[in-house]
């Protein structure tokens, strides 16, 4: 079974290219049918392969199709690697993948025939490239991925690609993953150049050879990669702006898959991480600061998409700060129960903005309790899960990471903790204005909608618009709230009960040879500090909800904000200081370049074609025709060369 | 007789060849001079294949024949050049009803 593994990205692929070539033709259920039908059966393939890695003692198993590069001693094989790690990923990749494909078929709905096949062959591509980048057996095969869903995120986020703007969050996507892709090229070359060769197994095997500042620099430039494609400091802007996708995008793309590719690279890398300090400290750091910030940023967002885009930075962080702590486990497990959660929010917020005909502002929100009971119910089994409260899910990941973080250094777990009350208190806020209190946009609906297509009411009263989604959208909704609720079990703390955490088990064959899993950090610690660490989240979880519910479930935060409170709403400038510092200066001297150092070369350019058509000009008239004049040339030329021949040569 | 003699006489004949080429349009005369500077070669090379065979001759009969070898060529070649240029000539006339070559200056008609 696990020598078919290579059926599991093919059947998207095959999705993409009957969605992609046959769009013209193929009927909106057809297309509904193929795309969502290859996820099924990747999904069941995915879960069969699981059977059998799932055993205790499974050796990683490589399967190589052919020879992809071969040059001199280099050799790269096409070659997928299937081992704890990878089939985990598979699992959410299809799984959640699946859930959002058959999401869409509602929410994409209104969208004509040919544009909804296009739709959903950008989705299948991007799961493709998205089961390459996890299945690679090396960095090549991984970096082809990380490029596919790089481009996929920026079709999908340019999907509606007469709005200009939506465009240009597109381009934006793509050219600050291509800030991090130029880091992880340089790595892979380094490593080429250091190890000779990319096969995730020969590099580790040498690893320990090499010389700290060279794995200094080559996870360096791993990690830059990842702070492109899994938006951290100082590349996270392009996430919020690719909200402008269609919202099942943005659950599957931009919360759930392609931006923990991140995480996933780095904690295969684990081996090379562990090695270099410095770089952990970075990562540590990098994390902690961006979770922080798009956490405070989070808080005075009134876009509902918005307020989730920042929480997906914010949590990335956290991914990170666990990766940077060497808890690779609670990082790893994060990215499951964060992908169920977040992808729930998503889709849960794609529900609101159906029902409230493409409005996306929460101010304009409010009371839809009673409109959309299962949107609701599910949305607030999100809210709990992300705000770390038992038992849901977000608890169990987010502790084990402050766990790690507190081994390292009490700093990192004070910060983490602060971060996990902003979190708790920015998803109530968002709860309490999106669903309690009095509806309020009425009369403001009919205008903005049909913003983003989804126009799904009729001309009419809005209030008598609201409704509960479809089957389609709410069945995928109660699953990932099921899943959202209980996967957490799969990491129970040591302290609860001896070998409870089964994911930490499951993962211990990739990340033995790092040395430090977290499993053993609990042991360290002893289980009574694990108990206190535990008790310090669920207060400040449950001190962040009751803040937020009091103080917005009756009058919600709709003034403009003021003083702090704006700087936040402004997302702390950091695009208007990036525009300042970096896109400005660029224009200037791109403006400069044209109107002088181009006009200059032009000149140059011009000018010996100019020079070439004045002297063929001149020459011309020496053919004039006249016999006499060639002769009295030739004379000339003879006597020339005699006098030459007579003077000059000796 | 000293060389210098022949030398100067083919010079001159040479020169004044080149100065009708140069200075006359009539087709006829052009051509004629062009005759005379073959034939101010041809008295050189005889001149001096005269000149070789008295050096020479002590032991070698034939030494500065190919001189005069090469003077035949020359007046075969002219024979045969003379009688493809005139029919140009009459050719030209035919077109211009004129020798004067200043009317040949476009390479078509």
């Amino acid at each position: 079974m696990i020598q078919l593994v290579w059926l599991v990205p093919v059947l998207p692929l095959a999705g993409f290219l009957i969605n992609g070539l046959f769009r013209n033709s193929l009927s909106k259920g057809m297309t509904s049918v193929a795309g969502c039908g290859v996820l099924l059966a990747s999904f069941i393939l995915s879960l069969l392969i699981f059977g059998e890695v799932r055993h205790e003692g499974f050796q990683p198993v490589t399967v190589t199709l052919f020879d992809f590069i071969s040059a001199g001693k280099l050799h790269i094989p096409f070659a997928f690697q299937v081992d704890q790690l990878s089939i985990l990923f598979l699992l959410i990749i299809t799984g959640v993948g699946f859930l959002i494909h058959l999401y869409s078929t509602a929410y994409m709905h209104e969208e004509e025939a040919p544009h909804f096949a296009r739709y959903f062959a950008y989705l299948n591509l991007f799961v493709f490239s998205m089961l390459l980048l996890v299945l690679g057996a090396n960095y090549v095969i991984l970096f082809i991925g990380w490029e596919g869903v790089g481009l996929c995120s920026y079709l999908l986020i340019g999907y509606w690609f007469k709005n200009v703007d939506y465009t240009n969050a597109a381009k934006k996507a793509f050219i600050m993953n291509r800030i991090g892709d130029f880091g992880f090229l340089i790595a892979i070359f380094w490593m080429i150049n250091q190890f000779g060769s990319v096969t995730f197994g020969e590099v580790f095997g040498q690893a320990h050879d090499a010389p700290v500042k060279v794995l200094t620099g080559i996870t360096l430039l791993l990690f830059l990669g990842a702070t492109g494609k899994s938006a951290q400091i100082p590349l996270y802007t392009w996430l919020p702006d690719a909200m402008a996708g269609p919202t099942p995008v943005s659950a599957l793309i931009h919360a759930a898959t392609m931006v923990t590719a991140g995480i996933y690279m780095i904690a295969r890398s684990n081996v090379l991480y562990s090695l270099a300090p410095l770089t952990q400290h970075v990562v540590a750091i990098v994390g902690l600061a961006t979770a922080l910030l798009a956490a405070t940023i989070a808080l005075k967002q009134n876009d509902i998409k918005k307020v989730l885009a920042y929480s997906t930075v914010s949590q990335l962080g956290y991914m990170f700060l666990g990766l940077g702590v060497g808890a690779y486990t609670g990082a790893v497990f994060h990215v499951m129960t964060h992908a169920f959660f977040k992808a729930l929010l998503f889709l849960g917020a794609g529900s609101v903005i159906h029902a409230m005909g493409g409005e996306q502002d929460m101010r304009k929100m409010g009371g839809l309790k009673k409109y959309v009971p299962t949107t609701h119910l599910t949305f607030l089994i999100g809210c709990i899960a992300i705000a770390g409260i038992p038992p849901f899910s977000g608890f169990f990941s987010k502790d084990e990471i402050l766990a790690g973080a507190f081994a390292k250094s009490p700093i990192y777990y004070v910060v983490g903790v602060f971060t996990a009350l902003l979190t708790a208190f920015y998803m109530f806020r968002l709860y309490a204005t999106t669903f309690l209190g009095k509806f309020r946009g009425a009369h403001d609906l009919e205008n903005d909608r049909g913003r983003s297509g989804i126009g799904g009411v009729d001309e009419g009263h809005a209030r008598s618009a609201l409704h509960e989604s479809p089957s389609a959208m709410t069945i995928p909704l109660v699953v990932l709230a099921l899943l959202a609720a209980v996967a957490g079990f799969l990491g129970v703390p040591e302290a609860f009960a001896k070998n409870s955490h089964w994911l930490g088990h499951f993962l211990e064959p990739i990340f033995a040879p790092a040395g430090s899993t977290p499993v053993e950090h609990a042991a360290e610690g002893g289980v009574s500090q694990e108990w206190m660490l535990m008790g310090i989240s669920v207060a400040v979880a449950l001190i962040g909800v009751i803040a937020a519910w009091t103080r917005f479930s009756r009058k919600p935060d709709l003034a403009e904000p003021t003083g702090f409170g704006k700087v936040l709403a402004n997302k702390w400038y950091v695009d208007e200081l990036y525009d300042a510092i970096i896109v400005r200066p660029l224009y200037a001297i791109s403006k400069f370049l044209n109107n002088f150092i181009e006009r200059f070369i032009d000149w140059i350019v011009n000018g010996v074609g100019r020079l070439v058509q004045y002297g063929g000009r001149q020459l011309r008239l020496l053919q004039s025709g006249q016999v006499g004049g060639y002769v009295l040339l030739m004379v000339v030329g003879i006597l020339a060369l005699f006098l030459v021949e007579l003077f000059v040569k000796k | 007789m000293p060389i210098n003699y022949y030398i100067f006489l083919s010079l001159a004949l040479f020169c004044i060849g080149v100065a009708g080429v140069l200075t006359r349009r009539n087709a006829i005369i052009i051509f004629m001079c062009v005759e005379l500077m073959l034939n101010a070669v041809n008295l050189l090379l005889v001149a001096f294949s005269k000149m070789h065979q008295h050096a020479l001759a002590a032991g070698n009969p034939s030494a500065g024949i190919d001189g005069q070898i090469f003077v035949f060529f020359i007046m075969v070649v002219a024979a045969a050049e003379v009688s493809v240029g005139l029919a140009i000539i009459v050719m030209m006339y035919r077109n211009t009803h004129s020798i004067d070559v200043n009317f040949l200056n476009r390479l078509k008609h």
